[in-house]
């Protein structure tokens, strides 16, 4: 009896919950402004969508924000992921009380908020506010303990006699992690990778604070689509955004959704 | 320094082990032979690069919460001011204080509890590895991947009061529905939540999937041996089997909520009469009126309240995860 039902239960929730917020985006987005005006799911008359698509890429800036949201979020993630793996390596493999105390202020970023006003303090005494440098040192300070907590977890399941036969060999520490360690972080710096992508990539608070408005970010310009149109608002054009934002994303997903959700499983739980 | 001072500790470290076992010290090498071994081989120096990065742009902006919070600092003047507990006084007598803390909190708490019911369920719903689940677990993660600012604009158009849930409601009623979903100064920072919950249940989900999947197949034999019902064997076997899907997932809601603002901002910019103004957003918007001071004080009350809440609430999910 519930076996039977599973299947039916499940088709009913996905068009419900997934399907008519989609729906309600893609038919919008395809609509004239005038259509547009109350949003409703029925389907345009008239399909407007490359015409929406081409005021959006104009009003939006979509390819100056889609730039600028590639040159934050790029260095961001190599950039942490890549310091946040050195750290992690020597916080996971020594075991003085002094290096625990470092671990624990090293991961304190996964619990604390950022102090989100005084970085615009800060930022403005280094000469750095508004600036792309500025934004990337912030993500990757939010971010660091993210890396910092799930890579020292995964090198502690790594035996150490695979660095000891290299050392054995002659190689230093910066040999042993570039050619050992960091190989075999692969599986957990894909999730992380994923993970922090998504977060920058989709983040409009802490850009609003540290760039608002110097550099085009694809949230930032959403924002300011949306509230372009306060007193006629503009659904055609918010919709026919959200969509040219999230296709990249959603697109990388659904095409590597099996070994995107597996790594976040094994992340998740160990 | 630093790179000295870590090294004279872990010294100290090792004697204090060494002190423990007594035999290891006699070894020809010593102690201190295997330290700076240790020392050589997994450098401190490696520790730098991201400690800078971290003392910069998270440590430091966070002491200095601690500073601004009794400045008069603010866009209308250039110099700084100690103005001791002025701000805290004036944020406790217009109310806006404890009542951004109480809703901020509500909100975490509504979407802790949504997203973990919400996630659990449709976990345990498509656990099994047929080909519609893993379709169907594809598409509930979606909204995961989606910017949460675009998840609030798509809701404030299904929920306004001439929006598209009233209007497929009225169609099939036959009369005109012009319920004000997000206009409600009581119940509107519930649906508010829900949206968060909707938002981020697929993460959820996963994990509790994870949870699931990794359990012993032997004890849920046994219990069915036993004559548990399934509905039993759940509650009685399985789910205090996911203790530490549980933690992991309700601390991330909680604390993750805390730090709200993109679906708020999007579905209700902090109203009806700032019923939805969580921290975040009161923030925000002192921050562009120029109020720099006043929004570091709210932003060092929300830190000081995470922090009260988050060691609490860690140590009680991880005692639960004991008794197993």
């Amino acid at each position: 009896m519930a076996a039977r039902l599973q299947p039916v239960v499940v088709v009913i929730l996905v068009v419900v919950l997934i399907g008519v917020p989609l729906w309600l985006v893609v038919a919008t987005a395809g609509k004239s402004q005038g259509e547009a005006l109350t949003p409703d799911f029925s389907l345009p008359t008239e399909w407007h969508l490359l015409d929406n698509i081409g005021e959006v890429w104009d009003r939006g800036r979509v390819p100056a924000a889609f730039a600028g949201s590639m040159l934050v979020m790029v260095p961001a993630v190599f950039g942490v992921l890549v310091l946040g793996s050195m750290a992690a390596w020597i916080l996971a493999r020594r075991s003085s009380r002094f290096f625990s105390v470092l671990y624990a202020g090293a991961i304190s970023g996964i619990v604390l908020p950022p102090a989100v006003v005084t970085i615009v303090l800060l930022l403005r005494q280094l000469g750095l506010a508004g600036t792309a440098v500025g934004m990337i040192g912030v993500y990757m300070g939010i971010y660091m303990s993210t890396v910092v907590f799930f890579v020292t977890g995964f090198i502690r399941t790594i035996p150490t006699q695979l660095e000891e036969a290299a050392r054995v060999d002659g190689a230093g520490p910066v040999k042993v992690f570039g050619r050992i360690i960091l190989p075999l972080l692969r599986p957990v710096l894909a999730t992380a990778t994923i993970l922090i992508c998504l977060y920058v990539w989709n983040d409009v608070f802490y850009a609003f604070f540290v760039i608002g408005g110097r550099i085009d970010t694809l949230p930032l310009n959403l924002f300011q689509v949306a509230s372009a149109g306060l007193y006629l608002n503009n659904w055609h054009l918010i919709f026919t955004y959200v969509v040219v934002m999230s296709l990249p994303l959603v697109v990388v997903f659904v095409v590597a959704q099996r070994r995107i959700i597996s790594g976040i499983t094994s992340g998740a739980v160990k | 320094m630093a790179v000295a001072g870590d090294a004279d500790i872990a010294v100290r470290g090792d004697d204090r082990r060494s002190g423990r076992s007594p035999a290891r010290r006699g070894r020809p090498g010593g102690q201190g032979g295997q330290s700076r071994r240790e020392r050589a081989n997994h450098p401190g120096l490696f520790l730098v690069p991201a400690f800078a990065v971290l003392g910069i742009f998270f440590f430091l902006p966070t002491l200095f919460n601690f500073v601004y919070a009794f400045t008069d600092w603010s866009g209308f003047k250039s110099e700084i001011d100690f103005v001791g507990f002025k701000n805290f006084r004036d944020l406790t007598v217009t109310g806006t204080l404890f009542g951004s803390l109480r809703i901020t909190l509500v909100y975490a708490l509504l979407v802790a509890i949504f997203q973990n019911v919400f996630g659990l369920a449709l976990a345990v719903l498509l656990e099994r590895d047929t080909r519609l689940n893993r379709f169907a677990r594809v598409c509930f993660f979606i909204p995961v991947v989606m910017s949460a600012l675009a998840v609030g604009y798509i809701f404030q158009a299904l929920l306004k009061p001439d929006g598209a849930l009233n209007g497929a409601v009225g169609a099939v009623l036959g009369t005109d529905v012009t319920i004000a979903w997000l206009g409600d100064t009581t119940w509107t920072i519930v649906v508010v939540a829900l949206i968060h919950a909707w938002k981020w249940m697929g993460l959820s989900m996963l994990i509790y999937l994870a949870g699931l999947k990794t359990m012993p197949e032997d004890i849920l034999e046994a219990a069915r041996i036993d004559g548990a019902s399934a509905w039993k064997a759940f509650w009685a076997v399985r789910f205090p089997l996911l203790a530490p899907a549980v933690t992991f997932s309700v601390a991330t809601a909680l604390l993750g909520s805390m730090n709200g603002f993109d679906i708020v901002q999007a579905t209700t910019e902090g109203g009806p009469a700032r019923t939805t103004e969580i921290l975040n957003i009161f923030i925000y918007r002192t921050f562009g009126q120029g109020l720099f001071a006043q929004a570091t004080t709210m932003s060092l009350i929300l830190f000081l309240t995470v922090v009260l809440l988050a060691f609490p609430l860690i140590r009680t999910l991880r005692k639960r995860e004991e008794v197993l």
